[in-house]
């Protein structure tokens, strides 16, 4: 700890920081621009400025950035100080000369950090009487807006796009007054994270474009507290709503999970739930709907006790319980393929079992030497890949505190570091995007790729120093041994359970000898995992095996598409051995036209529930809104069906049921506060203090003012009224602090800046290692499909999700479904020219167009997972492929 | 390999590779390309950025954003001659504005504009470095010092 004095108050700080990173924690107000507490400080926009003192007895003093200053003991500082006053507001009056007078019409206006820091600096009238410097915008594609007119020249968005998260095709040009940040040629921005640039600059030139097309200001935003859903990382969000339409999604801070930001998917991937698709109203075959049909559901339940049941990986973890309850777990299925499900449950079993803990993903961002294998990370859980890219610069940047440079001086570090990167291997079944901080890379089937990591294994555990080499295997195990903290990164991206258990085999080496080694598995879905722990009776495989076997019982099919699932054979086969089919989903599908019964069940945005990420992290994320229709959270259907009732159970009721029956859910109670939960006796308001046309929002359909919805299932009220301090940090609907409008008020909700908020962080890990678990598997590396083509799944940030893929902006991004292959393993099937190919396993049968890519290893070809041509197939196929 | 749509020429390309030689990174020859580049195309257009990309081992636009930060790489074509009258401060107070006239009203151009012949360029600059002879102008690389309006025409009339 250093003693530090601010205003001659004496402070104590951690050791460290910086004067701005320690005043903020102190909950001082001190304007900043440039500075972000995950990006650290530059000292360009020169906003910090404090008058800086020797001792107590200098009185002149100096100008200094705050940023730039060392918070060591005895570092004296005045905020207040007229000279420090002076330089600010001159400063903010400097960078705000051309800045246009257009908040009125700027999405960024009401959550604007140079509206806050303008405010705060004092500068209040605009002397400057001439023309202002003026840009031509860029179409940047269909998620962000550009307004050049607005920067301030803080060089944030060029410090994150392409420092921070290795883009590439985003720059500044030119100079002093004519800065200007874009691309070298207009068009769609190229980084999987390009959505962050909303949040990271501190005015209005990168905008959600998303937003814009149904824009509301933020304190006209009902907000909640929600869990992202696109892949199985499980980034916090916060959602929010006006006119019951889903309006945006932006960064909920979790100082263990993603922090400030998140990917595109995860982003803009929400306006699905806005589809003219999506269904809701309970309705019945031909007939009636509403609570007739819902009323005909629960007779034919009760005449029809011979149920079966298929739960999803998509849908919460009280849902699929439910169901579970519901239709007995004999009779419960995972409506996923059945070597998904075995993929999924070996994660699970090398998790708990193994002897190697996974760390969140804030974690991954420390380890110093990463070997990924299998995995195209960057497209299917893209924040690991993002947090993998942290993890690159560990090693160079220890040049740099060798030099005794600061932990936050990020211009230093970098004129140390240049283009080093860390030791990281890559052993995938094609090039992936991470290739380009990789040390080395290799591509190879599933067989080849086991064999490789057998023997990374192997050398591991034999120990000692092996010969420097240029085989792959010799230098992976190499790098791992020679690291302090190694990351193995795996998944289910190739459908391999050898690949999971040789990942955790090489991490169980490293483990045995002494190594602080972490692995990390990506799985297919947001519950993926959770569904794992709850344990069903078999997979959609066997589920359908089992209506064929016993036809004729009334089947409740939760939140899945079977056609997406598995191929249309077994799907309609399932519809047609089943008796009636009660289909629980929020969008229409090729599923739902086989349905009898139709309950629309609420996405993230209007249900509640607990997801478990890739990590086995438990997190709770809540409705933002109670539409005028039929839908309803899944679980809440399920209980009605179950207890015959008219109306769901409280939330906390099922959470507490369903934490007492299984075993490994029981900390799920403690998880956030209860619905009783208030602050004095005031509930948690989901809109802001300044929510305006409350009374009047409705006026083309009633001129009353209605009663507000009551929610019954958490602390949250869907209105303006109730507590507007902090919130507990599982419950905060959004950030916000008087002078601090903007997303850089989650500055007041940390314990220290870019640390844990107040009360830690929200969830709780259900999977620790134990001491004594496992550090090795049985491999099987036998493969009897000698000859044959191997079809894995290419993956795709945008185009593999599947509620996400019906996002309009997100299927602006979609790449046609074209199959890769080599051109060796072309030749070696004979095929030559353009066309179509077929790949042919005798089960399954796909025709495609193709591309040659020389990077996919011989014999393998790559088909697009879970777009609309390639849906419900289940990977690998092993066959042959012919011309069409 | 066709060469004939690209704009840097097979010279150019062998006068900056031989640059690299004596550069401990092919990106350190980056503001040496684009003056290279420039002295054979006369400006540095877009495509060029695009060719010089993989020769530099750089992204475009970090080549762009090099290109865009100097003031005399032109990143619009110019004419065959470029006029650079100073405009800092000791030239103002010796008489440029007698001179900017001077130039202006015999080429019936002014600043960042090109003759439509194509022969003349007129741009402003901070500082020639000769302020104890202000006014200055510098014409492509001949510096005129000490200068009155009348000798404008005479001085552009050299240049073809």
């Amino acid at each position: 700890m250093a003693k530090i004095y601010v205003d001659n108050i004496e402070y104590e700080v951690p050791d460290g920081k910086n004067m701005l990173e320690a005043c903020t924690s102190l909950g001082l107000d001190l304007p900043y621009f440039c500075w972000h507490p995950k990006m650290h400080s530059v000292g360009a926009c020169r906003q910090c400025a404090v008058m800086s003192y020797r001792d107590e007895n200098d009185t002149r003093g100096r100008i200094t950035m705050a940023c730039m200053l060392d918070a060591n003991d005895g570092t004296r500082i005045s905020i207040n100080a007229q000279p420090a006053k002076d330089f600010r507001a001159g400063n903010i009056e400097s960078l705000m000369i051309n800045h246009p007078h257009d908040c009125a019409v700027c999405d960024e206006g009401g959550e604007c950090h140079l509206q806050d820091m303008t405010v705060m600096s004092g500068h209040n009238y605009r002397r400057y009487r001439f023309q202002k410097r003026t840009h031509n915008n860029q179409d940047l594609g269909p998620f962000i807006n550009h307004e050049m007119n607005r920067c301030i020249q803080c060089y944030r968005c060029v410090r994150f796009y392409n420092d921070y998260a290795g883009g590439g095709d985003f720059g500044v040009f030119a100079s002093s007054g004519r800065v200007y940040f874009g691309r070298s040629e207009e068009g769609t921005l190229e980084s999987e994270f390009s959505g962050n640039l909303v949040e990271v600059c501190p005015t209005g030139v990168f905008t959600d474009k998303t937003l814009h097309k149904h824009y509301t200001r933020k304190w006209d935003l009902t907000s909640a507290p929600s869990i992202c859903q696109g892949c199985s990382v499980g980034c916090n969000i916060l959602t929010s709503e006006r006119y019951g339409k889903l309006r945006r999604v932006m960064t909920r801070f979790n100082g263990d999970v993603n922090g400030y930001f998140l990917c595109d998917r995860g982003r803009f991937g929400y306006e699905y739930v806005n589809d003219e698709q999506r269904l809701t109203r309970a309705a019945q075959k031909d007939q009636n709907s509403g609570t007739d049909a819902f009323s005909a559901m629960k007779d034919h339940l009760a005449s029809n006790p011979k149920l079966i049941g298929i739960g999803s990986p998509r849908a919460s973890l009280e849902s699929n319980f439910l169901l579970k309850q519901l239709v007995g777990a004999d009779n419960f299925y995972n409506g996923v393929s059945a070597i998904e499900n075995e993929v999924v449950n070996e994660v699970l079993n090398v998790l708990v079992k193994g002897n190697v803990r996974t760390p969140s993903l804030a974690e991954i961002e420390t380890y110093d030497t990463v070997f990924v294998l299998g995995e195209d990370v960057t497209n299917t859980s893209p924040m690991i890949a993002l947090a993998l890219r942290q993890a690159a610069k560990n090693l160079p940047k220890e040049k740099a505190f060798a030099l005794k440079i600061q932990h936050w001086n990020d211009a230093a570090i970098r004129e140390v570091v240049q283009d080093e990167k860390g030791p990281f291997y890559l052993a995938t079944p094609y090039a992936t995007k991470l290739e380009e901080i990789a040390t080395s890379s290799v591509h190879g089937n599933t067989k080849s790729l086991v064999q490789l990591s057998s023997k990374v294994a192997d050398l591991i555990s034999k120990g000692g120093d092996h010969q420097e080499d240029n085989d792959f295997a010799y230098r992976v195990a190499n790098a791992l041994t020679l690291s302090k903290k190694p990351l193995i990164v795996s998944g289910c991206g190739m459908m391999s359970k050898e690949i999971i258990r040789c990942a955790a085999n090489i991490a169980g080496a490293l483990r045995n000898a002494g190594k602080e080694v972490g692995v990390v598995f990506s799985v297919p879905e947001v519950n993926s995992l959770g569904m794992a722990l709850l344990g069903s009776a078999g997979s959609l495989d066997d589920a359908i095996l089992q209506t064929e076997k016993e036809s004729g019982m009334t089947s409740i099919v939760l939140e899945t598409d079977l056609f997406f699932r598995t191929n249309s054979q077994k799907a309609n086969s399932f519809f047609e051995h089943s008796g009636k089919t009660i289909l629980i989903d929020s969008l229409e599908n090729n599923s739902t036209p086989n349905a009898d019964f139709i309950l629309p069940a609420g996405t993230f945005a209007e249900s509640s529930g607990t997801m478990i990420n890739n990590e086995g992290r438990a997190q709770r994320f809540y409705q933002v809104f109670k539409p005028n229709n039929d839908i309803k959270s899944s679980w809440a259907w399920l209980d009605m069906l179950m207890h015959q009732a008219e109306k769901e159970r409280n939330f906390d009721a099922i959470v507490e049921e369903m934490a007492n029956s299984v075993n490994a859910f029981q900390p799920i109670s403690g998880l956030a506060p209860h619905a009783d939960f208030r602050i004095g006796t005031q509930k948690i308001p989901r809109a802001s203090h300044r929510f305006s046309g409350r009374t009047s929002m409705n006026a083309d359909v009633n001129v009353h003012e209605p009663k507000p919805p009551v929610d019954e299932d958490s602390p949250l009220s869907f209105t303006m009224e109730g507590y507007h301090g902090k919130a507990p940090s599982s419950d905060i609907p959004f950030f916000w602090s008087p002078g601090w409008n903007s997303v850089q008020s989650i500055n007041k909700y940390q314990i220290e800046v870019g640390g844990p908020l107040h009360g830690g962080n929200p969830g709780i890990r259900l999977i620790e290692p134990s001491e004594s678990g496992v550090s090795s598997f049985e491999v099987n590396d036998g493969s009897a499909d000698n000859g044959k083509i191997e079809a894995l799944p290419s993956w795709f940030i945008f185009g593999s999700g599947e509620l996400t893929a019906k996002s309009q902006a997100i299927m602006k991004r979609i790449e046609p479904a074209i199959i890769s292959v080599s051109s060796a393993t072309l030749k070696n099937s004979g095929i030559e020219g353009n066309g179509k190919i077929t790949i042919n396993s005798g089960e399954q049968k796909l025709t495609l167009p193709y591309k040659v890519d020389e990077n996919v290893p011989a014999g393998v070809v790559l088909i697009p997972y879970g777009l609309a041509d390639t849906m419900g197939i289940t990977f690998p196929i092993y066959g042959n492929i012919s011309m069409d | 390999m066709d060469n004939s749509n690209q704009v840097i020429s097979e010279d150019a390309r062998k006068e900056i590779e031989a640059l690299f030689h004596h550069l401990p990174h092919k990106q350190a020859a980056c503001i040496d390309a684009l003056k290279i580049v420039q002295k054979y195309n006369r400006w540095v257009s877009d495509e060029a950025l695009v060719e010089l990309a993989p020769i530099l081992e750089m992204k475009t636009h970090e080549i762009d954003s090099v290109a865009t930060f100097y003031n005399i790489i032109f990143r619009k074509p110019v004419g065959r001659h470029v006029i650079f009258l100073c405009n800092s401060v000791s030239c103002w107070v010796m008489g440029y504005e007698a001179i900017h006239k001077a130039v202006k009203d015999h080429l019936n151009i002014d600043f960042g504009m090109t003759t439509p012949d194509d022969r003349f360029t007129f741009l402003p600059i901070p500082c020639l470095g000769t302020c104890d002879h202000a006014p200055a102008l510098l014409v492509d690389e001949d510096l005129y010092r000490d200068l009155k309006p009348e000798q404008i025409s005479e001085i552009l009339a050299k240049y073809e």
